[in-house]
């Protein structure tokens, strides 16, 4: 073993190889981020109301969870901080020279921040949220990336259909630090005519000529046709895929874990144990659940492949998809352990599992980082669908609620994902509503809080499941957060 | 999805997940010689891959079938009444073999190989699916470069058995008139005309693409293949890791390091790839100890994949055949009844494998040359995927240790070279007994396990 960590110090690297890092030191860097080498600057192309801030704080967030860090750098933010107090649509006339000036000052600063958040930050991606709709603006943000050799792909969104355009000034227009009287006739008006102002001067992508040798996805009237021109690499392959998947439907997605298994009941993490008598309580209770919430024939059902899920859902008694990609995250040589025995078998182990519990591995199983691959055809998918009810695990919906609530990876381990509980995630604005339902029947708590203390080899009792801590320990582990 | 679960443990029907409700017809659109066949060979091939049964109808096979001799470019001159008739006539006997395909053979998606350049032949596909409840995607190939379309006439047009009695020359100049023939008509997929149609349109092979209105996940997963294959020549090379400590104790899984010969192996592969001479060449491993320090020896940055790990054994890992067979002979037996789907307790099948390897497919398609090193199984399933193997051979195909296998995409396959680099090696290959049954003897069942210390 010491022999090939001394070959390992020793060669030479370049910065795409990855060695196996020594215990503890396992690679950062997630493998969707290996593949991109130069920092690529994403353009948003449209009039306002196509959806650009939409997909750019989406494809963000995708970006970032699957490891790629990503930021927006919206155009809007950057007006309103220079112009405090937004008066009316004339501000966007082309033909009024001082606010030209202003705005045309606000994208230099903000690409000066990209660079600085490619250069200083560790940035892999930054997304330039604005119209961008004049050839000469996008020949400056060109002149910027050459300058600056990063890579650059335009998503353009047009669309033509009113009543898309007017639902969407609705939900995310009238309430815009543009409009604090929301008043929602006069926000309409104002908002539809600054559009014409743009529409003047709105030079679309020609991939025919004058941009044809650009890298870009058109999207048009939300996705139902679109236009791929000269994809350069992997990660853009990435986001035209991504893009091309995600819609606009209103649908709910609901998250839960299997109901309470045997496992759980003895306090051991893993295996492929059956439901408890409570689980199966559970169970019957969920498709009470259902019915009172959604048409069945509307709702697909997804589990994994262990009995646990698929116990809950045939309590249903609907057709349900099983995944082996929902399974539980592989704990290795702790499988089918309590944390107790943990700690007694593998003291270090599971002191630098607390110290970055994102990033370890079990020795023989996975990390949550490892999760997180195994998990994007399914976030990729849920954005296809419609109605989706997943029965998954503890691990697992972590990842997933960390996709749609947008939690860093520091947090993503630690969110409250409690048996018996389904939540239901309704994608909104810019967003997603998170609504809680208990369904009343108990269970034990399998939630381990980041413990306060980090030190590894020390022999602080850990925290153990909440059930079995004296009043004392309950108030440690109580402030640390979620 | 993949992995319907065939675990005997639950008492759950065997539901085979299907990708999509009702069957998919992909009907292909283009002038001749722009990558139709290729691009239906390729997308059939990776569809039967990740288990969805595909099948392509050629048109150009029935009208073989139906004009035993080929004379001229003459016989698809628009004019030709004879001509159209007997093609229209092949295009419905097609059809009609899809429609048994799909309906009654259990195929999910047929792929209809033809020009279909008329507005006219694609509304007759198409209310030949409606009738059948079958969903319709065009794939569209235009391209006017022409020397992509020459380079395609010379590597597949000149071997055609159309051609077998024509030199060179003749051959080009028959095939010029004959791609001429079909000129005038074609009305190729329009954004406005066929808005309601779901269609992918590829432009000068690649360089750009216009999607419409994909319906669901099947077409969207077509439309991600076709838009990351492509057609610049290149190489793949697979390998295994050298030779392991595990390996010569006859041990399957594990993680451990090469032995001295693995060593040995370790550095022929940098010599031999030095001579190769390769442009650009990225190298793969997983994130074994092994197939790392092989690749170390090579000498060149190299990528890690989780993916390309070892089928995990679960509760065979680090255990010898004769051991398996002891402690738990049920197993043994079940594995080699079905070696692709059968599932280590608390482990993986070759069905699981596969899918775990779909993204490592979908980026070799991206890239261009590349050196794979990896596991037995591994390659087993990279090696079925380009060389069109079925589920029932993958888990047999022959991996030996210390061999290159260099893949070179020509026409509508895959050339592939061995190269033996002379180190020494156990033998890991374990081929199918005769016997399977439950009931077999020890020694029936260890009858074909490899010799090792």
């Amino acid at each position: 073993m010491s022999a090939w960590l001394q070959q390992e110090a020793g060669s030479t690297s370049s910065a795409e190889a990855k060695k196996s890092e020594p215990r503890g030191q396992e690679k950062k860097c997630s493998w969707a981020s290996y593949m991109t080498n130069s920092p690529t600057l994403i353009v948003m192309i449209g009039l306002p109301a196509r959806g650009k801030t939409y997909m750019s704080k989406k494809l963000t967030r995708y970006l970032n969870w699957i490891g790629v860090p990503t930021k927006v750098f919206n155009l809007g933010v950057y007006r309103r901080e220079a112009v405090k107090a937004y008066k009316s649509y004339d501000f966007f006339r082309h033909d009024n020279e001082e606010a030209m000036k202003i705005r045309k000052q606000c994208a230099l600063v903000a690409l000066q921040d990209v660079k600085t958040y490619f250069n200083e930050e560790g940035g892999q991606i930054a997304v330039f949220d604005a119209t961008n709709t004049t050839r000469e603006r996008r020949d400056l943000i060109l002149h910027f990336v050459q300058e600056n050799a990063f890579k650059v792909f335009f998503v353009e969104s047009v669309c033509d259909d009113p009543e898309v355009i007017a639902a969407n000034i609705l939900e995310v227009k009238v309430s815009s630090p543009d409009y604090p009287e929301r008043h929602r006739e006069r926000v309409m008006d104002d908002f539809l005519k600054r559009i014409e102002c743009y529409k003047v001067t709105y030079q679309q992508l020609d991939p025919d000529e004058y941009e044809k040798d650009l890298s870009f996805i058109k999207v048009m009237n939300v996705g139902r046709r679109f236009l791929v021109n000269r994809v350069q690499d992997y990660i853009q392959s990435k986001i035209v895929y991504y893009l091309m998947n995600i819609h606009v439907h209103s649908h709910s997605i609901y998250l839960c874990r299997h109901g309470e298994s045997e496992h759980n009941v003895q306090g051991r993490i893993g295996g492929d144990a059956e439901l408890s008598s409570r689980g199966r309580q559970f169970a019957s209770a969920l498709r009470g659940f259902i019915k009172e919430h959604i048409k069945l024939s509307d709702l697909k059902v997804w589990t994994s492949q262990l009995r646990r899920t698929i116990q809950t859902a045939e309590e249903l008694g609907v057709p349900y998809e099983q995944w082996k990609i929902l399974n539980e995250i592989d704990a290795g040589v702790c499988e089918e352990m309590t944390y107790e025995m943990i700690q007694n078998t593998f003291p270090e182990e599971f002191a630098l599992r607390d110290q970055d519990k994102y990033h370890y591995r079990y020795p023989g199983g996975e990390s949550y980082m490892d999760l997180v691959q195994r998990l994007e055809p399914v976030i990729m998918e849920l954005e296809r669908q419609g109605n989706v009810l997943v029965v998954c695990h503890q691990a697992v919906m972590r990842c997933l609620l960390a996709y749609f609530l947008d939690k860093s990876a520091d947090d993503l381990p630690y969110l409250k994902c409690p048996l018996h509980t389904v939540m239901k995630l309704t994608p909104v604005a810019y967003g997603c509503k998170v609504e809680m339902f208990y369904l009343n029947v108990e269970a034990v708590n399998t939630h381990r809080d980041r413990p306060l203390s980090r030190v590894v080899g020390s022999h602080l009792t850990p925290c153990v499941k909440e059930s079995t801590l004296t009043a004392q320990m309950k108030l440690m582990t109580v402030s640390a957060s979620e | 999805m993949r992995g319907a679960s065939r675990s005997k443990n639950t008492q759950i029907l065997d539901k085979r997940v299907c990708m999509t409700n009702c069957p998919t017809l992909i009907v292909t659109v283009g002038l001749p010689a722009r990558g139709k066949t290729y691009i239906s060979k390729k997308l059939t091939r990776y569809l039967n891959w990740i288990d969805v049964p595909t099948k392509e109808f050629n048109v150009g096979q029935y009208r073989r079938e139906c004009v035993k001799i080929y004379k001229s470019f003459e016989f698809f001159r628009p004019d030709n009444e004879e001509g159209l008739k007997i093609r229209k006539q092949c295009a419905l006997a097609a059809l009609n073999d899809v429609r048994q395909f799909l309906t009654d053979e259990g195929g999910q998606v047929a792929v209809f190989d033809a020009t279909n350049t008329t507005r006219e032949r694609r509304e007759t596909i198409m209310r030949f699916a409606e009738q059948n409840g079958f969903k319709v995607f065009f794939v569209e190939s235009v391209c006017e470069d022409p020397d992509v379309i020459a380079e395609n006439i010379v590597q597949v047009k000149l071997g055609s058995p159309d051609y077998t009695h024509c030199n060179t020359e003749e051959a080009v100049a028959d095939f010029m008139k004959r791609i001429k023939c079909y000129e005038n008509s074609y009305q190729p997929l329009d954004e406005e005309l066929d808005r309601d149609l779901s269609f992918i349109k590829i432009i000068d092979v690649g360089r750009r693409y216009l999607v419409n209105r994909v319906q669901d996940h099947i077409q969207s997963r077509i439309v991600y293949y076709l838009m990351n294959i492509h057609i610049t020549p290149r190489s793949i090379y697979l390998c295994r890791h050298g030779e392991s400590d595990l390996n010569v104790k006859g041990r399957i899984g594990g993680d451990s390091g090469l032995s001295a010969r693995g060593k040995q192996f370790a550095d022929a592969l940098g010599q031999f790839i030095q001579s190769q001479n390769i442009s650009d060449l990225k190298v793969w491993t997983s994130q074994m100890k092994r197939t790392i320090q092989t690749a170390e020896a090579v000498g060149v940055p190299y990528e890690q994949w989780k993916a390309l790990n070892e089928i995990d054994a679960g509760v065979c890992e680090e255990l010898m055949y004769e051991e398996i067979q002891l402690k738990f002979p049920l197993e043994f037996a079940l594995r080699d009844q079905d070696k692709y789907r059968y599932r280590y307790p608390k482990g993986e099948s070759y069905e699981d494998l596969v899918q775990r390897l779909e993204p490592v497919i979908m980026e070799l398609e991206r890239q261009e040359n590349v050196l794979v090193i990896c596991h037995q199984a591994v390659m087993r399933c990279l090696l079925a995927y380009f060389l069109d193997k079925t589920a029932e051979e993958l888990p047999y195909l022959k991996c030996p240790l210390h061999t290159v296998l260099k893949l070179t995409p020509v026409a509508y396959g895959c050339k592939v070279e061995s190269v033996c680099l002379k180190v020494e090696a156990v033998n890991t290959h374990r081929d199918r007994p005769k016997n399977v049954d439950v009931s077999r003897q020890a020694e029936e069942a260890l009858l074909t396990v490899p010799d090792h210390q």
